[in-house]
């Protein structure tokens, strides 16, 4: 790291104390800005966070029941159906297969392929719905699928045949998600409505749908397993859950609820407003995450609720108010662990630790918050990859970080990281790599991620149980209180090597004996930064030779290192 | 020139067996998008730089695919096209020259390989066509390979990248050429370095000499090739590189099955000696087969655990049919090999040893089924009920749930099991599985679905 960097770190550092209106907000160069007017130019690309178009679709498709996607894709697309054969451990076959493009089908065009394709599934799995979904390939063919879908669903039997609404090349993976999952439960709402005349027949007790939870998604099963617990526990039906686990004709079922629960950002939003705006069913987007989210989550439904009570009673009768305040108080004190954790003196050495915060919009965002508000823990970057969420990121997180940054370049975040050297960081698979790089602690919080984060275990990262699992999270991924104090007494584990990184260039300096010894007794997860600080410190004072003296006096002048 | 050139090919090949039991489906199969081949060969080609020229789709697949490997700063990226590319708003030979520089500045490398993608087939992106003037300007060699999903599957990647670099090998100069007993014999195929020494060995104790690999460790090793040259593939899914040996550089293609068991590696040394006519000690080769047939025998987890089992290949790396050809001679029942292309004339010596196997030991020949389709196909295991499927991840743990124990197939790319050496590897590849599902059996814990 060049001189010009630690000042920049240094500036950082000393603007954070400054009011919350000066955050420095970050953006990706280039791609970020004027996406409409300039063209987005190739790209050199080693990682990115959300995957393509399609596999958000696809995991809408494999999220219900007996729904079969039909990809038009060539060779080799179909990689989705590995994914959630590994990675969920699917016992099942996931019902996507390809109408493969090669070269016959440049040279004919893929109409009858298609809609043989389609024809062919509908008979062999009769499945409720076929999804046909294009790919980044269809989309340079530029053929008219919805003709194909018209000619295909003639013959398609008891299946329907809906054409997935995406272009890959506008859309990510999340996006793609949103708008797939609105476009299935229109497409059936509204046929219920409109062909067979179904009127919503709201339940007699308070009922809600949480839209969202899809296959593939992180922790998502057992997020809804939690929400279902304590919403039972309230007193509020569980009317659907979708997409996970449902069946596209039951769909129509989805009016019948009192209202929406949306616990993701990335999915479920698109369908919950246009079930607001067709059928005036209210929803909450409250994200049920930490103590304080959950809290905040219950108090939204309580509310809706009431509202909702109010307006479906029948003239005359009597209308039932809930309170859930009892109930959270006595989940938040006494149940769940994580509000007593965060006052137990374990905690207390997690105090202004700094932390990098990165992942999709909800869990970078309520993690955020967690770790600043219930942990006293310090955020010195907040960050997401889901660029269409900035603004509403920001505005949750704008009072919790002394930075913001919104990019889907992972060497953008690497540098960050590097820059910021964190105590810990949340973020990842990609920043648990770095953090092994850098010798940082970190927990995986948000997608993209291995089969280590699809545990067996109950791992929910919402409600009470979830509040739980992120404090153990946070707790593990610091080094503890008691190994901490230790290590800088007895001078860190590998007292043979003494420098073990060389992260800095200092030819102008020469570390004398007691300077190298000295910093022996650093213990060893910030000796890098020790070594640049007092490196600094030399170089502003001119001193060419650093003693244990030296760094002493570095220490004094830092305040801390 | 042609003419004489394709008698060449036919003078030192097997002719192309006659199948009776071969059939061809409707091509709906799971398999790896052919880009995947640049995940070992960069690891092969150690002062390359692999660029797949392609969509988000290409670059999900391979971050998937390649899980760890790609936290180890590998070197290769995606030029990931948008939409402007697509258009044509932007000037792709500028797009990839920025690229190009880049990489030069930050890695160095003595080739860059460029990898064309189905969107670079759609949009018609002359890649062969910038290449060379590219290469003039910024003055590093860019080889460009076509390995998409449109016309291949899996492992062909790897033989589309061979045939491009086969025209990158020097001529032969006639001062550097030393005589030998025989004529310069160059292997082709990418294997670990380890087992391309092994290979080399085993050739050298019967005096056969190696004069390159195609793939070298380094770009700039590459074998020289000329018409004097005898050249002989090491894995099935290369007839695309064989085809350019012949043809481009008027190599002499021995035809002969593939090293992999003990079979195939004292019939390849054989195929190898008679075409370079080296006369060899047929006695010690027999004995080296038959010593190597001991040791499996008589190994943990050896050829007695899975002798008697039954085998189905739903096919997807095109090492299938060499594969079977060993199963069959350890005594195994092979119900079908599914494969995804077969080409007959360059597996002719390898067919030729399954059909010949199959007459010795007195069974029936299995069906080959090219292109297949993968639902008639569990349709087909559901009814044999065989002892091990070798199949995809895609249908790995479905078709364990129902009882049914898999191998994943794309473990056999990246083990080692060429040459007597890793015979052994081989038969525990497949023997594990089927011990594993023995000891579970016991508790029970068969049909989970």
């Amino acid at each position: 790291m060049s001189a010009a960097s630690l000042q920049a770190a240094s500036l950082h550092r000393g603007s954070s104390s400054s009011s919350s209106s000066s955050k420095k907000i970050h953006y990706a160069s280039g791609r970020s800005s004027c996406r409409a007017n300039s063209a987005r130019a190739m790209k050199l690309a080693y990682w990115m966070y959300s995957g393509p178009a399609h596999i958000g679709t696809l995991r809408i498709a494999s999220s219900f029941q007996n729904v079969h996607a039909i990809m038009h894709a060539p060779l080799g697309d179909d990689y989705f159906n590995v994914l959630r054969s590994m990675l969920e451990r699917e016992r099942d076959f996931t019902p996507v297969t390809a109408s493969i493009v090669d070269r016959h089908v440049l040279a004919e065009g893929s109409k009858s392929k298609v809609v043989e394709g389609i024809t062919r599934k509908a008979a062999e799995d009769l499945p409720d719905l076929i999804l046909l979904t294009p790919t980044c390939t269809s989309s340079i063919l530029q053929e008219d699928l919805e003709s194909f879908v018209e000619n295909a669903s003639r013959n398609s039997g008891m299946s329907d045949v809906i054409l997935a609404d995406v272009n890959h090349y506008r859309v990510n993976e999340m996006q793609a998600a949103d708008r797939t999952l609105e476009q299935i439960v229109r497409f059936y709402v509204d046929k219920a409505t409109k062909e067979e005349g179904y009127k919503p027949k709201k339940t007699k007790r308070p009922s809600a749908n949480i839209i969202g939870p899809t296959t593939l998604g992180f922790h998502h099963h057992h997020d809804a397993r939690e929400l279902k617990r304590m919403l039972g526990e309230m007193g509020i039906d569980v009317n659907m859950v979708t997409p996970e686990g449902g069946r596209v004709t039951e769909l129509k079922h989805l009016t019948d609820a009192w209202f929406n629960i949306v616990p993701y950002r990335e999915t479920g939003l698109m369908a919950a407003k246009y079930l607001e705006r067709q059928f005036d069913m209210p929803f909450t987007d409250t994200v049920p995450m930490g103590i304080l989210g959950t809290n905040d989550w219950i108090t939204s439904i309580q509310a809706i609720v009431n509202e909702q009570a109010k307006a479906l009673a029948p003239e005359g009768e009597e209308v039932l108010i809930v309170d859930f305040d009892d109930y959270s108080k006595r989940q938040t004190l006494h149940v769940s662990q994580a509000a007593w954790f965060s006052r137990s003196v374990d905690c207390q050495n997690l105090t202004g630790k700094r932390a990098v915060v990165f992942g999709d919009a909800t869990h970078a965002a309520m993690m955020t918050r967690i770790l600043s508000r219930e942990m006293c823990i310090r955020v010195v970057c907040a960050g997401t990859y889901a660029r269409h969420e900035s603004d509403w990121f920001r505005e949750q997180v704008q009072n919790h970080c002394d930075e913001i940054l919104i990019t889907d370049d992972n060497t953008q975040v690497a540098d960050m990281i590097a820059r910021l050297e964190p105590a810990a960081i949340f973020g990842t698979q990609m920043e648990r790599h770095v953090g092994k790089r850098l010798d940082t602690p970190c927990g995986v919080i948000s997608s993209p991620v291995h089969i280590q984060n699809f545990p067996l275990g109950f791992r929910p990262f919402f409600g009470y149980e979830g509040a739980n699992q992120i404090s153990d999270l946070v707790y593990n991924s610091f080094a503890l209180g008691m190994e901490d104090h230790l290590l800088e007494i007895f001078g860190g584990h590998d007292t043979k090597e003494v420098i073990t990184k060389e992260l800095s260039s200092a030819d102008d300096l020469i570390w004398l004996d007691s300077g190298i010894e000295e910093l022996g007794n650093i213990p060893g997860f910030v000796r890098g930064k020790v070594k640049r600080n007092v490196e600094k410190f030399a170089r502003h004072f001119n001193i060419h030779e650093i003693s244990a003296e030296v760094m002493w006096k570095a220490k004094e002048k830092a305040g801390k290192f | 020139m042609v003419k004489t050139n394709f008698i060449s090919y036919t003078s030192t090949a097997v002719q192309p067996a006659k199948l009776e039991s071969l059939e061809c489906e409707t091509g709906n199969y799971h398999s790896f998008c052919p880009i995947s081949c640049v995940s070992w060969l960069y690891q092969k080609l150690e002062d390359s730089f692999f660029l797949v020229i392609g969509t988000k789709t290409c670059g999900f697949f391979l971050q998937s695919s390649m899980g760890v490997m790609i936290f180890a700063e590998p070197r290769y990226a995606m030029a990931e096209l948008e939409e402007a590319d697509i258009s044509a708003q932007l000037n792709d030979y500028n797009e990839l020259k920025r690229l190009c520089l880049q990489i030069r500045n930050d890695r160095n490398p003595s080739v860059i390989v460029w990898i064309g993608t189905c969107t670079t087939e759609l949009i018609k992106q002359d890649l062969e066509g910038m290449a060379p003037r590219l290469e003039q300007e910024i003055q590093v060699p860019i080889v460009v390979a076509r390995a998409n999903g449109l016309d291949h599957a899996f492992t062909q990647g790897e033989d589309t990248v061979l045939a491009a670099l086969a025209n990158r090998c020097p001529q032969v100069s006639r001062d550097t050429v030393k005589p030998k007993t025989h004529p310069p014999l160059i292997l082709f195929g990418s294997l670990p370095n380890s087992v391309a020494n092994q290979l080399t060995i085993d050739l050298n104790s019967f005096g056969i000499e190696v004069a390159g690999w195609l793939p070298s460790k380094n770009y700039s090793e590459l074998p020289a090739l000329d018409q004097t040259c005898y050249v002989c593939g090491v894995q099935p899914f290369l007839s695309r590189t064989a085809a350019t040996l012949m043809r481009r550089r008027q190599c002499q293609l021995i035809s002969a099955p593939f090293p992999i068991g003990p079979d195939g590696t004292r019939a390849w040394i054989e195929a190898i000696a008679k075409a370079l006519q080296v006369p060899i000690d047929q006695n010690k080769l027999l004995e080296r087969e038959s010593e190597n047939w001991l040791e499996l025998e008589e190994m943990e987890d050896g050829l007695p655990s899975i002798r008697g089992k039954t085998v189905f290949f739903m096919g997807d790396s095109l090492l299938e049919i060499a594969l079977a050809r060993f199963l069959i001679r350890s005594g195994v029942v092979v119900q079908e090999i599914g494969i995804p292309f077969l080409d007959q004339r360059y597996q002719a010596a390898e067919l030729q040893l399954l059909q010949q196997t199959c007459k010795e030991l007195d069974v029936t020949m299995p069906v080959i089924v090219h292109k297949p389709d993968n639902y008639f196909q569990l349709k087909r295991i559901q009814a044999l009920q065989p002892d091990l499927v070798i199949t995809g991840m895609a249908h790995a743990n479905p078709i364990e749930a129902r009882g049914i124990t898999t191998k994943w197939s794309v473990e056999f790319v990246f083990s080692q099991i060429h040459g007597f050496t890793n015979a052994g590897n081989l038969v525990t590849l497949l023997s594990k599985p089927l011990s594993r599902h023995n000891s579970l059996a016991e508790l029970g814990w068969t049909e989970i679905v």
